[in-house]
């Protein structure tokens, strides 16, 4: 069971917080400019903006040192254990999954971070974008073993 | 290149790292949107959480437009979402269901997206995600040269 203490509640939120003001400081809220890096094609013409690079690669170093420190301890400060992915298998879900993904994804430039950061901005045709990917999700869920146990034997841990 | 723009892309970036690690450090939770927003619904028993994070996005994303309005899209431009190839016969609506839809379903079968995969699972060094990084990347890669979107 998760805590359910004001200090786990506000560190969702400042995490949340920190998230959005990103999403919308690298311009990544703008699914044309992440469109605009995913076009491999317009590098010889010189047109191409490498900006998503700029943006993912910051966010990894700073993730990997949070990361390293974690290690060193036991817990984080307000539950009583780290939340490891426990699945370790390359299986064929997950290279369909991202497959499919990635097709939305060049289809829209949009992945899910931006697609719920934009209801701030309301652009044409959001709802129906969100509704699609709650649904998406929701089928998803459909053809994954539920519960935690069987989740894990499934994926052979 | 006028619309390359380095400097707030690493400083956005961080923001979202540090976001990240505040989240795992605080937590020890993963913060992957997907699944923050794919376990809105029972049987998942941490609800609360994810609804404040993925509110406070919203609301910062907001916040930070008013502040620095001349960044650009929220701000100064209106914020837009892609419309299909030109000459490709598909109405706007069922083009973002379609991607909705593949984003929705692929992510959850995958488990993870850019945030999970892409920033946690790579600074985790987790194998998966790189496998799934590659993957989605390569795809839409692929997908923006074929439909010629942009």
């Amino acid at each position: 069971m998760a805590p359910r203490r004001l200090p786990y509640l506000a560190t969702a939120a400042l995490s949340g917080g920190l998230f959005g003001a990103g999403l919308y400081v690298s311009q990544m809220v703008d699914p044309l400019k992440v469109l605009r890096f995913l076009d491999f094609t317009a590098i010889p013409a010189g047109g191409w903006d490498p900006s998503l690079a700029f943006v993912i690669v910051p966010a990894i170093v700073v993730m990997f040192v949070a990361v390293r420190i974690g290690r060193r301890r036991e817990a984080p400060l307000f539950d009583t254990r780290f939340h490891e992915p426990e699945y370790d298998r390359i299986d064929g879900r997950l290279i369909g999954g991202a497959a499919l993904f990635g097709l939305g994804w060049g289809m829209s430039g949009v992945c899910p971070g931006p697609a719920i950061s934009l209801i701030a901005f309301q652009p044409e045709g959001l709802w129906i974008f969100l509704a699609a990917m709650f649904a998406g999700s929701l089928a998803g869920s459909l053809i994954m073993p539920s519960g935690h146990g069987r989740r894990l034997a499934d994926a052979g841990a | 290149m006028d619309s390359f723009t380095p400097l707030t892309a690493a400083l956005g970036g961080s923001l979202i790292g540090l976001a990240s690690a505040v989240l795992w450090l605080g937590n020890g939770r993963i913060a992957g949107i997907s699944g923050i927003f794919g376990q809105l619904l029972p049987p998942a028993q941490t609800v609360a959480w994810r609804l404040i994070f993925l509110a406070a996005m919203v609301g910062a994303a907001w916040l930070a437009a008013q502040l620095f309005p001349q960044l650009g899209v929220g701000g100064v431009k209106i914020a837009e979402l892609a419309a299909p190839p030109p000459d490709w016969p598909v109405p706007m609506p069922i083009w973002l269901a379609v991607a909705g839809l593949l984003i929705g379903f692929g992510t959850k079968v995958g488990n993870g997206c850019t945030s999970g995969h892409g920033v946690c699972g790579l600074a985790r060094l987790s194998l998966r995600s790189l496998v799934a990084v590659l993957v989605f990347f390569s795809v839409a890669i692929l997908t923006v040269a074929v439909t010629g979107i942009v």
